[in-house]
């Protein structure tokens, strides 16, 4: 079967700096794909040529195995990471004006349940909350029915009840079997959205798959965590690696009893021991050496 | 193009002009004041020194002498008919016609018969008396129809070139390029919105004007209509052009600033261009504003028609043609 979305090999240069640097995946019907990153990754350059805002230097991107053009126009719908609408016209008003330029559309309530949008569907938009916003410019990239959408970095900046209601939106999104490219710095919101992601860094793909598939190629341990004060060293040698991070002590290990056993056997108090599963960020600090950067 | 899309933009961009208070009242406010200010200012004599057409080439005729007169200018002009309107509506002091050796003189024009007394005292003998007959136009009528087409031209220019500029800076236009709109279809809703604003602005002054301190306007108001709807196009189109590609607002500024101001001072709205050096008055055809100021002067101080004024007209559609092409295939939303 065809590939919904194509990219082969693209390349973007700015003034001599590669931001891509021969980037290629596809991307199947119905499935939310997330490229992650830090800032300066390069992948929120990869998604605007996907959205053909950008043209790419060098490389080829196919949608329904065609070349983007009028067709991909109608059927795409974009939210970027940060977009200025025209000043002093209401939420209503910015809803009809993008409804136009579009042959096939959503009706205008179904979008407004949707988004949660009716309290303020008169407010200018000038006069949105961040969350508020956010959620006209989903609505905005909806307004069309569209097939696939682009959704780049779309909760920075929210606070986490707002990105937690966000994501709700988002999930009734996949449900109705749109395509979605989900650029983000969030792991657990890839962890929660994303069918498949592929982590970008330096501008090339450094790791993709499924986020079970990837956790699974590349970690078979757990993660035990204590307070730093509980944890007392001892004289001898513990020979499980433990790292320092944000006030916790970190074992890594795949013998969580055999481990447990050792910490006891020095005296160590377990009332505040954790236990958790490896994460993208993990994978992020394992692939790359760096922490992700917001 | 689909006008579903242009209709779309157009309409979103007059709600966005009609609920600016701030900007509508200053579209407003400030062109009344600016015309009614310049009305007031030069409601006296036109402060010019004394103008003597000259048609036909000048020798060692009866009229060498008066020539030669310091502090008189001396104009060449190619038309006689219109010369000698000129000598009837006071725009030129007196008229010498140096191939039928003879001169135009107002009877009602005091600066004509002090030029006359000049001229009979330099040994004109040799020349023939025309007399005719007619009021002076009023320096301020002369003004308004430049003035009106200056507001124009600053409106245009800067009410089109830098609200793309805006937009393109703060992402509208990018937001815009990720739909199916077109270009054209941007660009079209852009000039049509600032044109009927224009129109509309520049209709209210003209009445008020004419009711606070009235004007002369012998011709047909539609013919004016023509004239000033082609010019704003052509203006609009000219701040499109500008505003194509810049991303920056105090450069857009700049550079509407260094076209506005020199197309104010050589566009023919403070005074007439007769006097200016050739070279200067080649350079003044470049901008849609002499064109404008020019056909409006005649709709309205000499009752010209569609035939009199078609040369402006077609000027002023090939310029808003050029413009808008070159604008449309130079424009980049980002």
């Amino acid at each position: 079967m065809a590939a919904f979305l194509e990219v082969k090999d693209l390349v973007k240069h700015y003034r001599g700096a590669k931001a891509v640097d021969g980037i290629s995946f596809h991307i199947r019907q119905g499935l939310c794909f997330g490229l992650l990153g830090p800032n300066g990754a390069g992948k929120t350059t990869t998604v605007e040529m996907l959205e053909g805002v950008t043209a790419p230097t060098s490389g080829e991107i196919l949608y329904k195995s065609e070349p983007l053009g009028p067709r991909f126009r109608q059927e795409a719908g974009i939210m970027f990471q940060t977009t200025a609408l025209q000043d002093f016209i209401t939420v209503r008003e910015t809803l009809e004006m993008f409804r136009r330029f579009y042959r096939d559309t959503a009706a205008l309530d179904v979008v407004v349940e949707q988004c949660s949008l009716s309290e303020f569907l008169d407010r200018d938009t000038r006069r949105l909350s961040g969350g508020q916003r956010q959620r006209l410019l989903l609505a905005i990239a909806l307004i069309n029915n569209p097939e696939v959408m682009f959704l780049d970095e779309p909760t920075t900046g929210l606070d986490p009840q707002a990105r937690r209601n966000f994501w709700g939106l988002v999930e009734t999104i996949k449900a109705r079997g749109k395509t979605i490219v989900l650029t983000t710095h969030y792991m657990e919101e890839a962890y929660t959205l994303c069918d498949e992601i592929a982590i970008v860094d330096h501008g090339r793909i450094i790791a993709q798959g499924t986020p079970r598939q990837l956790l699974a190629a590349h970690f078979n341990d757990v993660i035990l965590q204590l307070p730093q004060q509980d944890y007392t060293p001892a004289g001898d040698e513990f020979d499980l690696p433990v790292l320092q991070h944000r006030g916790m002590i970190e074992i890594a290990t795949p013998d969580v009893n055999g481990a447990i056993r050792k910490l006891m056997a020095r005296g160590v108090s377990l009332a505040h021991l954790r236990i958790r599963e490896r994460t993208l960020e993990d994978l992020f600090l394992e692939l790359t050496g760096t922490e992700l950067r917001a | 193009m689909t006008f579903s899309r242009f209709g779309a933009v157009l309409r979103a961009r007059n709600r966005e002009f009609l609920r600016d208070r701030s900007a509508l009242v200053w579209n407003i406010v400030l062109p009344a004041v600016i015309v009614l200010g310049f009305a007031f200012a030069f409601s006296g004599d036109p402060p010019n020194a004394y103008k003597v057409g000259v048609y036909g080439q000048a020798g060692d005729g009866p009229a060498a002498a008066f020539m030669r007169t310091d502090h008189i200018d001396f104009i060449p002009l190619a038309d006689a008919k219109a010369a000698i309107i000129k000598v009837e509506r006071h725009q030129l002091d007196l008229l010498l016609d140096l191939e039928q050796e003879r001169y135009w003189v107002n009877d009602e024009s005091p600066r004509g018969y002090i030029l006359e007394r000049v001229l009979a005292g330099t040994g004109s003998a040799g020349l023939a008396r025309r007399q005719v007959s007619g009021a002076s136009v009023p320096y301020v009528d002369w003004l308004i129809p430049g003035v009106l087409g200056m507001n124009m031209m600053f409106s245009s220019l800067f009410g089109v070139g830098y609200v793309i500029v805006r937009y393109r800076k703060n992402g509208v236009l990018k937001r815009l390029k990720a739909t199916p709109l077109t270009a054209f279809e941007f660009l079209a809703a852009q000039v049509v919105s600032r044109l009927w604003l224009i129109m509309s602005i520049t209709v209210l002054i003209f009445i008020g004007t004419d009711l606070i301190i009235g004007f002369t306007m012998y011709g047909s108001y539609l013919n004016l209509a023509l004239v000033f709807t082609l010019g704003a196009v052509s203006m609009i189109s000219l701040g499109l052009l500008i505003a194509a590609r810049t991303a920056s607002e105090e450069l857009a500024g700049g550079l509407l600033n260094a076209i506005g101001w020199p197309m104010m001072a050589l566009s023919g709205v403070w005074f007439s261009l007769e006097g200016l050096h050739p070279w200067l008055q080649k350079l003044a055809l470049i901008f849609p504003l002499t064109h404008v100021t020019t056909a409006a002067r005649e709709v309205m101080l000499d009752g010209a028609g569609l035939s009199a004024i078609a040369a402006e007209l077609m000027t002023l559609s090939a310029m808003s043609a050029v413009l808008l092409v070159i604008g449309s295939y130079a424009f980049r939303w980002q």
